[in-house]
Formats: structure tokens, C-alpha cells, sequence
């Protein structure tokens, strides 16, 4: 049963299950009838697919014509054609530092914090950002500026732990953490990527513009 | 004056030598940027003047990497295969026809395939001696192949020796003013071509590499300057098999820029086969070897035999 349901292809021979089995069986073990019709192989089977290499034809024509095949390299010689004419094709390099790919609004790159107009930063230091992040890598620390407002007094990202997911400015509600269009701040120590708060502002000072850009285009879709 | 032609040699074999480990590094990038364009990239286009200066920048950052050695490896045999290697790759070059010194090589194609034998032993070597099950694997699978095809490349090679009835590398030019032996012996210039790409463990042969279904083979436990022998003697191989198609089926040599415009096509051939066929079965290309080749060289041997004797 399980063999018949292993190489059957048809709904038919499922249906007839073990039978089949058997028909097949008896075909090759016992000529019933004094082995006077021919056994075929492979076997011309309702419902079965014979997927091996079937033996080439022997006709003298065909035969000639796969040893001028082989001999003349002909589906060889197709193959350099296609790959000679690959090499005259203008390369799909984008050359890199001096040229850029484009980028979505969306692109989730290196963090920053941003500031209202006025100067004053966004962060309420809600907490919200260090609660979501999946890498646990947000260290927030708070306290009551002195003119009453709440403010971080330590906002820490370990860019090394982070996983870009963006969940950080999802669950911001004051659009303070945004992931902007850098992604070309590799250092050279691990040190350099433990971003603290001073980095996260003046990272937001510097990409605001793109960063608003980014927020412009979007904030239809949010 | 005795002493001086000495110094004439030496300074014209040196001048060969430099020669061919340039043409070698220029061989790389050749092949560097025609797979990059065959994949519709760029190649190295920055070094130097569009990537002009690579392959020397290449070989200072291999020669400044560490040279490690494994532990229990058979050192002395580990350090000096690789240095043999490249010296019997460089001296296949003396048979460069050089009408320079008027160095004309009598038994050339014995020395060509005597050189050609020894270098098997170096992969050998090099494969046993890292102590690494690796690199034993892959030596074999090297070897194996390497001697299947020297077969019938001698059995091929045969057929053009019969055509000139000389060892001479020369002679083929001689043979060929009118009629270039590919014309003439088109399906086994064919099979030297892929003997010549198995004989050299390249793509689609190169099952000494196998860098995707196996780790790279008899050179794995190679760093720096072993690996750069390495890789300067099986580069050079490949440019002397472009060499030996040139001279022994494509008109032979003379004293033309024609004839190195013929070399750089082989060997463009060389890099264009890599970029376009994936890797052979390994049962399948010792049958081709063994029982596609060999018959067929063979067969071609009788035939090329019995037109020497009968109708020349």
C-alpha cells in the first residue's frame, strides 16, 4: 500500500491501492499464462511514469547524428554563444561609493533622535522604545529636568546588538528614535558603536533633513 | 666569448621567465574581468589605471599573509612541493620556440610531457604532506584525473607527431604553412582542448577545486607564499596548453604579433569555458576519459598513421 502511494501519479492507481501492487507483481514473478507474451521493460503500466533514462534509438540516422553531436561540441557551442554574448551586455554594476541604489522612505538604517523645531528634543523617555526592542539593546534612564519636564537622562543604543527591525520608531509616540538613510557608519572598534545619547542627537541634527523628507513621504501609509 | 653566450642565454631566460609571470598575472585579470562581464558585472576596475595594477596588488596582499603549517604536516615536503611545482611549470617555458638564443629544442614534446608528468607528483605531495584528510581526498582526486587525461593527451598528441614526424615544437610550423592541423584533425583538436582544460584542473575538470560541494582540495592547507606558487604554476600551465594549441593546431609559430593574437584567444577560450559550464560528474569524466577519448584518440592515431605511410 505504501509503495503504490509512494510512486503513483495518478488518482487512479491511488484509488486501486494494493491492487495495483499485486497486477504489477504478478507481471514480473509468475508469467500466468506460460510466459508467452513479452515482458517489456519499463513496464507499460496504466498510471505509472517511467523517469529514468530511457535507452537511446538505435537507428543508424539517429545514432550518426548524436555522434556528430557530441563530436562537434554543437549544444556546447550554444552555450558559449549565449554567454559570449552576456559579456557584450552592459554590466549591472552600480559603482558603489560613487554611485548609490536607490532608497525607500522606509529604509531602516543608522538611529537617531530627533528635535522639535524649537531645538527642544523629542524623547519623553516613555520607554516604550526599551520595552518593544527585540535585542533588548535600548538602555534608557530618566529623571525630572528641573523645569518639571521628563527627559532621559541616558539614552543608549548598542548598534551591535541592534537587528534594524524598526520597532523603536513604531512604538515612539512622539516620533523621537527613527531609523534614518545612513548605513555607512562602520567603525573600527566595537566601542565606537555603542551610541549614547550625545551621538543619537547629533545624528538628528545631521540627517533631519532626509529624516523629515522620509517621514514626509510616508506618513500616508502610517 | 663562450662566457658570453652563457650570459646571453641567462639574460634571455630570465627575460622569458619575467615574461611568462607577467603574462601569467595579466592572465588572471583577463580572467577576472572576461567572468565579470560574463556575469554582467565589472570586473577589479579600480587598481591603478581600470584595475591595471590588480594582479601585482593581489600578489602583495598573498605574499603578506601569514604563512601557517599544520601541525604534524611533513614539513619539508609541505614547504617545497609547491616551489617545485612552479619551477617544472617555469621550466615547460624553455620550450617556448625562441629564435633568441637559437635555442631549438629537438625532443620537445618528450620534454613537454615528461614535465607535465612530474607535476603530478607535486600535487600529490602537497596533498599527502598537509596531514590533512582534506587535502589527501582531493590530491587523489587531482592525480586521478590528472593521469587519466595525460593519457590521451599523449595519445592525441601522438596523431600531430605522426603528421610532422618530429619531437620538435618548430616544426609544426612547417607542416602547417598550408593547411592548420584544426582543419585537418578538427574532433581531436577538440579533445586536446578538453584534455587541456582536465590536464589543467579547470572548469569544467576542475574537481581538484570542487569549492562548492567540497573543500577546495589538495592546496586547502595553503597560505600565502605556498599558495601563490600554487596558483602562479597552474596559471602558467594554462597559458603553455594555450601556447601548445597554438603551435600545434593553429599554424604553428612564426615570427608574428599573429601568432600571440592566436595564445590570448586560447587562453580568452580558456576563461570563456569556466564562464560558461558547470562542474563535470566525476565517474563521468573518467569515462570520458577512459572510454571516449582513449578510442577515439586511438582510432585517430591508426588513421593519421595510415595517411602518413600511404599517401604521403
Amino acid at each position: 500500500m505504501s509503495l503504490a502511494k509512494l510512486f503513483s501519479v495518478s488518482s487512479r492507481v491511488r484509488a486501486t491501492g494494493a491492487s495495483s501492487l499485486v497486477l504489477r507483481h504478478a507481471q514480473y514473478s509468475t508469467p500466468s499464462d506460460g510466459g508467452k507474451t513479452e515482458m517489456v521493460y519499463p513496464p507499460n503500466l496504466p498510471g505509472y511514469k517511467y523517469v529514468n533514462a530511457e535507452d537511446p534509438n538505435m537507428s543508424m540516422k539517429e545514432m550518426s547524428n548524436r555522434a556528430a553531436q557530441t563530436l562537434f561540441w554543437t549544444e556546447l557551442a550554444r552555450g558559449f554563444a549565449v554567454t559570449l554574448a552576456h559579456i557584450f551586455k552592459e554590466p549591472a554594476t552600480i559603482n558603489y561609493p560613487f554611485e548609490k541604489g536607490p532608497l525607500s522612505p522606509r529604509f531602516r538604517g543608522e538611529h537617531a533622535l530627533r528635535r522639535y523645531p524649537s531645538g527642544e528634543e523629542r524623547c519623553i523617555a516613555c520607554k516604550l522604545c526599551e520595552a518593544i526592542c527585540p535585542a533588548q539593546a535600548i538602555t534608557i534612564e530618566a529623571e525630572e529636568r528641573k523645569d518639571g519636564s521628563r527627559r532621559t537622562t541616558r539614552y543608549d543604543i548598542d548598534m551591535t546588538k541592534c537587528i534594524y527591525c524598526g520597532f523603536c520608531q513604531e512604538a515612539c509616540p512622539v516620533d523621537a528614535i527613527v531609523e534614518g538613510p545612513n548605513f555607512e557608519f562602520s567603525t573600527e572598534t566595537h566601542e565606537e558603536l555603542l551610541y549614547n545619547k550625545e551621538k543619537l542627537l547629533s545624528n538628528g541634527d545631521k540627517w533631519e533633513s532626509e529624516i523629515a523628507t522620509n517621514i514626509r513621504a510616508d506618513h500616508l501609509y502610517r | 666569448m663562450f662566457i658570453l653566450d652563457i650570459y646571453l642565454i641567462m639574460i634571455g631566460l630570465l627575460i622569458l621567465i619575467v615574461g611568462v609571470l607577467i603574462g601569467v598575472a595579466y592572465l588572471t585579470l583577463l580572467e577576472r574581468k572576461v567572468l565579470g562581464y560574463i556575469q554582467i558585472r565589472k570586473g577589479p576596475n579600480k587598481v591603478g589605471f581600470m584595475g591595471i595594477l590588480q594582479p601585482f596588488s593581489d600578489g602583495i596582499k598573498l605574499f603578506t599573509k601569514e604563512q601557517t603549517y599544520p601541525n604534524f604536516s611533513n614539513y619539508i615536503c609541505y614547504y617545497f612541493s609547491p616551489v617545485l611545482s612552479f619551477i617544472l611549470c617555469l621550466m615547460i617555458w624553455m620550450l617556448i620556440p625562441y629564435y633568441f638564443n637559437l635555442v631549438s629544442f629537438n625532443l620537445g614534446i618528450l620534454f613537454f610531457l615528461s614535465c607535465t608528468s612530474l607535476g603530478v607528483y607535486t600535487v600529490m605531495v602537497s596533498g599527502w604532506s598537509s596531514n590533512s584528510n582534506y587535502a589527501l581526498l582531493g590530491g587523489l582526486r587531482a592525480v586521478a584525473q590528472t593521469i587519466s587525461y595525460e593519457v590521451s593527451l599523449a595519445l592525441i598528441l601522438m596523431s600531430s607527431i605522426v603528421m610532422i614526424m618530429d619531437f620538435n615544437l618548430l616544426m609544426f610550423s612547417l607542416y602547417q604553412s598550408m593547411i592548420w592541423f584544426i582543419f585537418l584533425m578538427f574532433p581531436l583538436g577538440l579533445c586536446w582542448m578538453s584534455s587541456s582544460l582536465a590536464e589543467t584542473n579547470r572548469t569544467p575538470f576542475d574537481f581538484a577545486e570542487g569549492e562548492s560541494e567540497l573543500v577546495s582540495g589538495f592546496n586547502v592547507e595553503y597560505s600565502s607564499g605556498g599558495f601563490v606558487l600554487i596558483f602562479l604554476a597552474e596559471y602558467s600551465s594554462i597559458l603553455f596548453m594555450s601556447l601548445l594549441f597554438t603551435l600545434i593546431y593553429l599554424g604553428g609559430f612564426n615570427l608574428s604579433i599573429f601568432f600571440y593574437l592566436k595564445l590570448s584567444l586560447i587562453s580568452f577560450l580558456f576563461v570563456w569555458v569556466r564562464g560558461t559550464l558547470p562542474r563535470y560528474r566525476y565517474d563521468k569524466l573518467m569515462y570520458l576519459s577512459w572510454k571516449s577519448y582513449l578510442p577515439v584518440s586511438l582510432n585517430f592515431l591508426l588513421f593519421f598513421l595510415g595517411f602518413k605511410v600511404f599517401l604521403i
